[in-house]
């Protein structure tokens, strides 16, 4: 009976219309290819393509929403809000780009780590879960629609646990720190789930503008109110937001150094980004709740980590495990920018996003290559590995002052503007001036964690028995990239700058921000 | 220890057969009756898993050997997504079936759900075969620091 009805003209897509989908799928076929062809010469090369292509595909987007606005993908060409959308604006390319870089740079120091401490059968599959991780972070950021986040989520989140158990070759305590992210992963997973079953409920959508759209025009109900909190608490599991971080120190301290180098980098970051989806452009930010959460909630657990976390970075004896905890309060930081609900606090957070995410990835590298020359992560093992490995060492030195924020670094900058940011606010509530120094403050603890971890580095004598030595040339390019990236970030900060203040502006126009697209493809 | 349960392996031995059919069923026929690449996976899945627990482990990774399994699977979801890349080929959105037939829709519509729902079948037959494995068997081998 169909065939008769009269078939609407089609214009056809070329490839850059295509460029959403690719970003995802590209990764994403990779993973089934690395299984079928089960060649452990192969399954490097083509991770390392498909990385390489999705980077290139992320620059394309970053470069077409440059200037606000976005791209609008429809798949299967049901068009929004019954089919569901990949909608890519600034804020999410700039975390496209963030993890897609970080997949690319880390895959060749991963070829040496991963040799070295993951046993030669399991290679195949472990790229391959690499790859679907990958394909999961990626997926969660790219898409306009709220379920398919979830969907997404459980990719990455499951081959995540199965990357982190593969350092049970090492230390077989990684299968319980992959078996307590398990748990609290998919708690995380179901109460981010049940706050979508309760929006769906309220307003029977899910795509994110059609979402905001329809919450903006029923105003608050306690179902939108009680969605929004589960949503949250969810999420806030993925992130490691201060009092549901418990299974991070763990994970990264006992998965493979390729892997934390990765996750570091990535995985919290696209879980903040789906918060600052969620609180910014799906939930109004005029409405008292999700002001609420943010003052109330989001900003004085945002500084107990900053503090806590630091403090207990300052007494670990592994350097891996420091950095764990240090990645917990640089999150704080992170929170906190979002909490303060300005837009060069929003543009703080983006900032702080990227710049961290290259900075842990560094300083998680070169922990990784004192670990292929040493054995191990604890301070008794790599002390005096700086006088041994010195390209190594250089390169860590240049993260740990990113970490702190010395001036000339990208951590300054997105401390800096924080600050800043504090201070803006500063004239109508004296308690912004108390944040402002806050987040001082607890820049000193990182100046003591930091500068534990470098004497044990430099200043104590190396083990006469010790044979390291440099670590080898795929390691150490990938790792002065980014102290490179750390230091140019740390000049050069118009570009980011501009282009996070972009992405900051797009998510505080909230609903306004996320017009239902008219469910064609292409640039709009 | 051939005679134990010599009625569970006669009926077992006329039964595999009649599930296997009775999934492609449900695989081919889904699109006009209740049916579809998921149920016909785990019916699939069913035929191999009523042999090992029939016939043993041993015997039933003869006839689908566990490497097999793990190509099985993945090679399910790259049909799926095959489908959406020949798709986009034609000038379409990412699994946009119209592209197959751009006249008449439905036609390509029904086309496209067939292939990917195959891919599905696929798929689910390999992990629910490889998920019954994990559980009878043990790791292919042990070497003695994992225990």
């Amino acid at each position: 009976m169909a065939d008769t009805a009269v078939v609407a003209e089609h214009t056809l897509r070329t490839f850059k219309d295509h460029l959403p989908v690719l970003q995802v799928l590209v990764p994403f076929c990779t993973a089934p290819l690395i299984v079928l062809l089960g060649s452990r010469r192969l399954a490097w090369p083509l991770a390392f393509i498909a990385s390489a292509t999705a980077l290139v595909i992320s620059i394309m987007l970053m470069w077409e929403v440059r200037e606000g606005g976005y791209v609008a993908y429809t798949l299967g060409g049901w068009a929004p809000p019954l089919g569901i959308e990949y909608r890519v604006d600034a804020a999410n390319a700039f975390v496209l780009l963030l993890i897609s870089a970080i997949g690319t740079v880390v895959l060749p120091y991963a070829y040496i780590s991963i040799k070295d401490e993951i046993k030669a059968r399991d290679h195949t599959l472990m790229y391959a879960c690499w790859m679907l991780c990958f394909t999961g972070l990626l997926g969660m950021v790219v898409t306009g629609d709220a379920f398919n986040v979830f969907v997404f989520l459980e990719i990455s989140s499951l081959s995540t646990y199965v990357l982190v158990a593969q350092g049970a070759g090492r230390d077989r305590r990684a299968l319980t720190a992959a078996y307590d992210y398990l748990i609290m992963g998919t708690i995380g997973a179901t109460f981010f789930v049940i706050g979508l079953g309760m929006l769906y409920m309220a307003t029977g959508t899910l795509n994110m503008a059609d979402l905001a759209d329809r919450i903006a025009d029923q105003g608050a109900n306690r179902t939108v109110r009680s969605g929004f909190a589960f949503i949250i608490v969810g999420m806030g599991l993925k992130v490691a937001m201060f009092p549901l971080h418990l299974w991070l120190p763990k994970a990264y301290t006992f998965a493979p150094s390729a892997v934390t180098v990765f996750l570091s980098a990535t995985a919290t970051k696209a879980a903040i980004y789906v918060v600052m989806r969620f609180t910014f452009s799906i939930y109004n930010p005029d409405f008292s709740f999700t002001n609420n959460t943010l003052e109330i909630i989001f900003a004085p657990l945002a500084i107990i980590a900053m503090f806590s976390a630091s403090f207990v970075a300052v007494f670990q004896t592994n350097f891996k495990r420091m950095l764990a905890y240090s990645s917990v309060a640089q999150v704080g930081y992170i929170l906190l920018g979002i909490s303060l609900l300005t837009e060069t606090g929003l543009t703080a957070a983006i900032l702080h996003m990227f710049n961290h995410g290259i900075t842990k990835a560094l300083l998680f590298m070169g922990v990784g290559a004192y670990v292929l020359r040493s054995g191990g992560a604890f301070y008794t093992q790599i002390a005096g590995l700086g006088r041994k490995m010195p390209i190594t060492s250089g390169a860590v030195v240049i993260g740990g002052l990113s970490l702190i924020g010395v001036p000339g670094t990208a951590g300054f900058i997105s401390k800096w503007i924080l600050v800043q940011a504090a201070l803006e606010r500063a004239p109508d509530n004296a308690m912004f001036l108390a944040i402002a120094v806050a987040i001082v403050l607890s820049s000193l603890l990182a100046v003591v964690y930091v500068w534990r971890a470098f004497e044990v580095l430099f200043l104590q004598e190396p083990d006469p028995n010790s044979t390291a030595t440099e670590a080898p040339l795929m390691m150490l390019v990938p790792m002065w990239i980014m102290a490179g990236a750390c230091i140019w970030f740390g000049f050069s900060t118009e570009h980011l700058y501009e282009f996070a203040a972009q992405a900051a502006q797009g998510l505080l126009d909230g609903s306004q921000g996320m017009m239902i697209s008219t469910g064609q493809g292409g640039a709009h | 220890m051939i005679f134990h349960h010599l009625i569970l392996r006669v009926v077992t031995k006329i039964l595999v057969g009649t599930i296997i059919l009775f999934a492609l069923y449900v695989q081919f026929h889904g699109d006009f009756s209740p049916g579809g690449g998921f149920q016909a996976g785990v019916i699939m899945a069913v035929a191999f898993i009523i042999y090992g627990i029939v016939f043993g482990l041993t015997a039933v990774k003869k006839v689908f050997p566990e490497w097999v399994v793990h190509k099985t699977l993945a090679f399910g979801v790259l049909i799926y997504a095959g489908t959406g890349i020949a798709t986009m080929f034609l000038g379409y959105d990412f699994l946009d079936y119209d592209a197959f037939s751009p006249a008449h829709p439905t036609v390509g519509q029904h086309w496209g759900l067939l292939v990917i729902e195959f891919g599905v079948g696929v798929t689910v037959t390999g992990v629910m075969v490889a998920i019954y494995y994990a559980f009878a068997g043990r790791p292919p081998s042990i070497s003695d620091e994992d225990w």
